[in-house]
């Protein structure tokens, strides 16, 4: 197996065999009910962490996700509740103006080589202060659209749903899957994150690629945004906060290299998956501070950056021994 | 990967076994709790699960960290677990349609606690939640009842500006003394719930008032400002309980122990049990599938002197208050 392989390999173990332990001490928890479940409750969490995925594959990072999914909320609630505004349209309008915003960030990074974690900082405080300022309560959604989307769902056997949000979670990961390992701006992606200075003398246009990244980020943190505002039927704005260190632990988890160049954005759905596993079994034992999320999301993360830097070395020794390799599938190229 | 899926398969066969042999007459209740803000808030889970104990019920606790999200995982948590209800203290009234019309298609009762949500009625069994302006009120009656005919002065310290416990228990208690003649009240100032501005507020009142001699009685919103305008009543070279009468709400354990002093008179308790009268409606709902009312109303219980403060504050004190 390809070193490459490994973080996803014992990201997929980690889960399945946490999976088996669990449904051993609790039975239920292997019923359609829990996976339909794993779906529509982390449906936000896993959209906006594709996004993440593919900032973090081109070395970066982008902590306004968060913010972007609450300013969302809030921005459709207003244009729903008090302007009348029919939610399709107001899903185009918050989806451009999150693309934009994105799009702003990204050619400041690029442009103005400032660290992404700084311009995205700035991005992560606008945007929540934009949503407080707009309103300080939580204002309810009741519109038919809303209604009628958020009771669609197909009944598995065993009383579990397939929601909508859930299958909108599943359809970003099979897009993001096939633009990050099937298309020229995927690999530009992964170049980029590889090794900045030599994807320039390759030709990768980094002004573009970057510009495009950041603004597939706040994309798909709007979408998450409009899936946060069908899961509660309302805006509010201290929604989601927090979501994008979650969503940074998600894609770590998931086998993605921190400091870029190597990764899977199916890793990503498991490391989203692991996250709703220990929330649900902390709910199921019934005993425990949900505190233990984050104990145990930090003690996996710790797990998997010393992964990492085992990873780095054992592919910088691979590549002495065959120099030939492809711009875009090595880890890291120091 | 066939092994594992060989244990997993294996174990999924054995706990089923293992499951239907159970006896099934032990309750199992979902709680998913706001978080642990306040004082009272901690005194309230450690109630919960004193009276699931006491009850032989198996309760499920789940702390949402002040998060809807957190709070509709942990309840659709509890439906795929199966428990036979669930208890909901809400972080916001607005967006649980959904999550409760599956606990209903599920046949799942759920009992709301300590706060209402914007939902249709029939997606949850009961709700139980205190009367705040009831509160107030019996704050009022204390004091009508000590006083007697002679006229006595109070002053307010109302709770944080616009908040409905300080609205609602402003109201109970204006109405109550109103129809008076000898008790008025002469000043009333926010000292936003807090033992520090309870203090500050009171010390303005007293040197307000010919040094404190004018007023007859302090009612306070909340038992912490009383606790801190007491001192300011000491500070003041007056006897608090005696010299100025000190009619709170709440029932924190420190008012207990000011009462047991003889520096406060009575207190008006706001239970943390609010899941006691949940459990009852749900053992009513079990045994013949109906509840009596949709709106449980607490208890707005008094407690003076007589009613043992000692011992109300050796039990509470270690609820986490």
């Amino acid at each position: 197996m390809s070193p490459r392989l490994w973080p996803l390999a014992a990201t997929l173990s980690i889960f399945l065999i946490a999976y088996a332990v669990c449904v051993w001490q609790f039975p239920n928890m292997w019923s359609t009910r829990v996976l339909g479940n794993f779906l529509t409750d982390n449906a936000f969490l896993g959209i906006v962490a594709v996004g993440m995925t593919f900032v973090i594959l081109s070395g970066g990072i982008d902590l306004s996700v968060g913010s972007v999914i609450a300013f969302t909320g809030v921005l459709l609630a207003i244009l729903i509740t008090r302007y009348n505004v029919h939610p399709l349209i107001a899903f185009t309008l918050a989806l451009a103006l999150a693309a934009a915003f994105g799009a702003l960030m990204g050619a400041m990074i690029h442009y103005m080589n400032v660290p992404s974690f700084i311009v995205t900082l700035a991005g992560m405080f606008l945007a929540r202060g934009a949503a407080s300022v707009l309103t300080r309560d939580s204002i309810p959604i009741n519109h038919e659209f809303y209604s009628t989307v958020t009771s669609l769902s197909y009944r598995l056997p065993g009383g579990g749903r397939l929601s909508v949000i859930g299958l909108i979670m599943v359809a970003v990961f099979v897009v993001g899957t096939i633009l990050a390992h099937r298309t020229r701006f995927g690999s530009y992606v992964f170049a980029l994150g590889g090794n900045a200075t030599s994807a320039n003398l390759l030709g990768v246009p980094a002004a573009r690629t970057t510009i495009l990244i950041y603004a597939l980020s706040s994309f798909l943190a709007g979408l998450s945004g409009i899936v946060f505002s069908l899961y509660t039927s309302a805006g509010y704005p201290l929604a989601a906060v927090g979501v994008e260190l979650d969503t940074i632990a998600a894609v770590v988890i998931g086998g993605t290299l921190l400091s870029g160049g190597s990764g899977f954005i199916i890793g990503t759905f498991v490391g989203v998956m692991i996250q709703g596993l220990i929330q649900t079994y902390i709910v199921f034992d019934g005993t425990l501070s949900s505190w233990w999320t984050k104990i145990v999301i930090g003690g996996l993360l710790f797990v998997f950056i010393v992964l990492q830097r085992l990873l780095v070395y054992a592919s910088k020794r691979r590549w002495r021994k065959t120099p030939a390799i492809q711009i875009g599938n090595m880890p890291e190229v120091a | 990967m066939n092994v594992l899926k060989h244990i997993l398969l294996g174990s999924v066969v054995i706990c089923g076994f293992a499951s239907a042999t159970l006896a099934q007459d032990k309750m199992t209740v979902g709680f998913s709790q706001v978080g642990s803000e306040s004082g009272w808030r901690a005194a309230e889970t450690a109630v919960t699960r004193q009276e699931a104990e006491k009850r032989g019920v198996d309760l499920k606790f789940a702390d949402a960290q002040q998060k809807q999200e957190n709070q509709i995982k942990a309840i659709r948590g509890f439906i795929a677990q199966g428990v036979d209800a669930i208890l909901l203290a809400p972080v916001v009234a607005t967006g649980w349609n959904d999550v409760l019309a599956e606990a209903k298609d599920a046949e799942i009762p759920v009992v709301l606690l300590d706060r209402g949500i914007d939902a249709p009625e029939d997606l949850y069994l009961a709700a139980v939640a205190s009367d705040q302006v009831k509160e107030g009120a019996v704050a009022g009656k204390w004091l009508v009842d000590n006083v007697g005919s002679k006229a006595c002065n109070v002053v307010e310290l109302e709770g944080t500006v616009g908040s409905s416990p300080a609205i609602n228990r402003k109201k109970g208690f204006d109405d109550t003394v109103g129809a008076t003649s000898n008790i008025k009240v002469i000043a009333s100032q926010t000292g936003d719930f807090t033992r520090s501005k309870g203090k500050e507020v009171m010390e303005s009142f007293i040197k307000a008032h010919n040094g404190g001699k004018d007023i007859c009685a302090l009612y306070a919103h909340n038992d912490d400002m009383a606790v801190g305008a007491i001192q300011a009543i000491k500070d003041a070279g007056l006897k608090p309980g005696t010299d100025i009468l000190v009619v709170s709400i709440d029932g924190v354990p420190d008012i207990f122990q000011a009462i047991a002093n003889g520096e406060a008179n009575a207190t008006v308790e706001l239970t943390p049990n609010m899941a006691g009268p949940a459990f009852d409606a749900l053992e009513a709902y079990k045994k013949d599938k109906t509840v009596a009312q949709k709106s449980i109303v607490t208890e707005s219980k008094l407690f003076t002197a007589s009613d043992d403060p000692k011992g109300q504050y050796e039990a509470r004190k270690g609820l986490g208050y």
